[in-house]
């Protein structure tokens, strides 16, 4: 009679418990989502060999080797510095003025014994048979890299956005179809301006 | 004044436990929503290096995942130490690897089917002879999206062996 006044409490000592339970199965049972990474894609396989010969100028080796060491254009190199050695390559506009593939958009040192404009210059990954995948990936990833840091400074100057910003906002499931039809006219200029020519072969 | 009984409490006040299950409860949602649940038990050792550079894979139901590895402890006697394929739970050998991933193909509905992305989760020491050969197969049964898949972060740490 004297609790009356008072609302009989409901023990909330097992609810923890209960809790706990849930949060053990989850930890158990599924894992943090892994799912993002870098996109190729493969070239097709009835590909006719090139069919122009590529001058020794428009191509950039980069080599890994079974100790993971890298070799580009013939000089060992750093992982560090693979970005700005691949930036300078595509960046470098070797096309006189007065040349059809004047590339005006570079800003490079237009070294003539470089590529001659970003749509020429090619990047060729060749790795070994015992070559890591992990340095594997951080090669790829440093060359991705080179080709967004150069395609988010065009994207910045033409239309004051990052290029990896609209790529994101492209792929999102939410954002409206309109604009979805204006970003793919973009993000196809900025993919000309600097073509993704990255062959990945390994060494017989 | 004495009126009034001076109850002398020599206990000291518990601590409400009323709001533990409440703490225990936030852990729990976020867990629910930060993870995915895992359908498929690891044969190979998995880890995955890392990459700023990364695109996210939107659709789940475009995705074919391939595992690849070094078998894990338990099975470390009887399959050896090279790196092996893993789709679904089973081992699969380079000269069937095409052959299935027609068959999980074949399973998606017609729609989707241009769509498919490939995503190759291989572990960061795994070599890259057996990557070669599987991009090889992709190749030829004209299975062209890849995506190599990497936790987001810096891509050194992949290099500190």
């Amino acid at each position: 009679m004297a609790s009356r006044d008072e609302a009989p409490k409901v023990n909330a000592g097992s609810m923890a418990d209960i809790a706990f339970l849930l949060l053990i199965f989850f930890l158990v049972t599924t894992s943090i989502e892994t799912d993002a990474g870098l996109d190729r894609k493969l070239p097709r396989v009835d590909n006719i060999k090139i069919t122009q010969p590529i001058s020794k100028r428009n191509l950039l080796p980069v080599l890994i080797n079974g100790n993971d060491e890298l070799l580009v254009d013939n000089e060992a190199v750093d992982l560090r510095d693979l970005r700005t050695i691949t930036i300078a390559f595509l960046d470098n506009g070797g096309a006189t003025q007065a040349d059809s593939n004047y590339c005006d958009y570079c800003q490079g040192r237009h070294d003539s014994k470089s590529s001659d404009n970003p749509e020429k210059a090619i990047v060729s990954l060749m790795s070994d048979r015992e070559t890591s995948y992990g340095t594997y990936i951080s090669v790829q990833n440093e060359l991705v890299a080179a080709y967004n840091t150069l395609r988010n400074r065009e994207s910045q100057r033409l239309y004051k956005i990052d290029f990896t910003a609209m790529e994101a906002l492209y792929s999102n499931a939410e954002t409206s179809e309109s604009l979805k039809i204006e970003l793919k006219t973009k993000i196809r200029n900025i993919q000309e301006l600097y073509p993704l020519k990255l062959l990945e072969t390994e060494r017989q | 004044m004495s009126k009034f009984k001076f109850k002398k409490n020599a206990n000291t006040p518990e601590i409400s436990t009323a709001s533990l299950p409440d703490i225990v409860f936030m852990l729990l949602f976020f867990f629910m929503t930060v993870t995915v649940m895992n359908t498929d038990t690891l044969i190979v050792a998995n880890e995955l290096p890392n990459a700023s550079e990364i695109s996210k894979l939107e659709m789940k139901d475009r995705i074919i995942t391939v595992y690849i590895g070094k078998p894990k402890e338990p099975f470390h006697e009887t399959l050896g130490d090279e790196p092996r394929i893993q789709i679904n739970n089973k081992l699969v050998s380079i000269e069937n690897f095409g052959a299935v991933i027609l068959e999980k193909i074949a399973e998606k509905p017609e729609h989707l089917r241009p769509y498919i992305t490939v995503s190759l989760k291989v572990d960061k020491t795994a070599s890259m002879g057996l990557i070669s050969d599987v991009k090889e197969e992709l190749r030829k049964i004209n299975a062209l999206k890849i995506n190599y898949t990497t936790f987001k972060d810096d891509a050194f740490q992949n290099i500190l062996k």
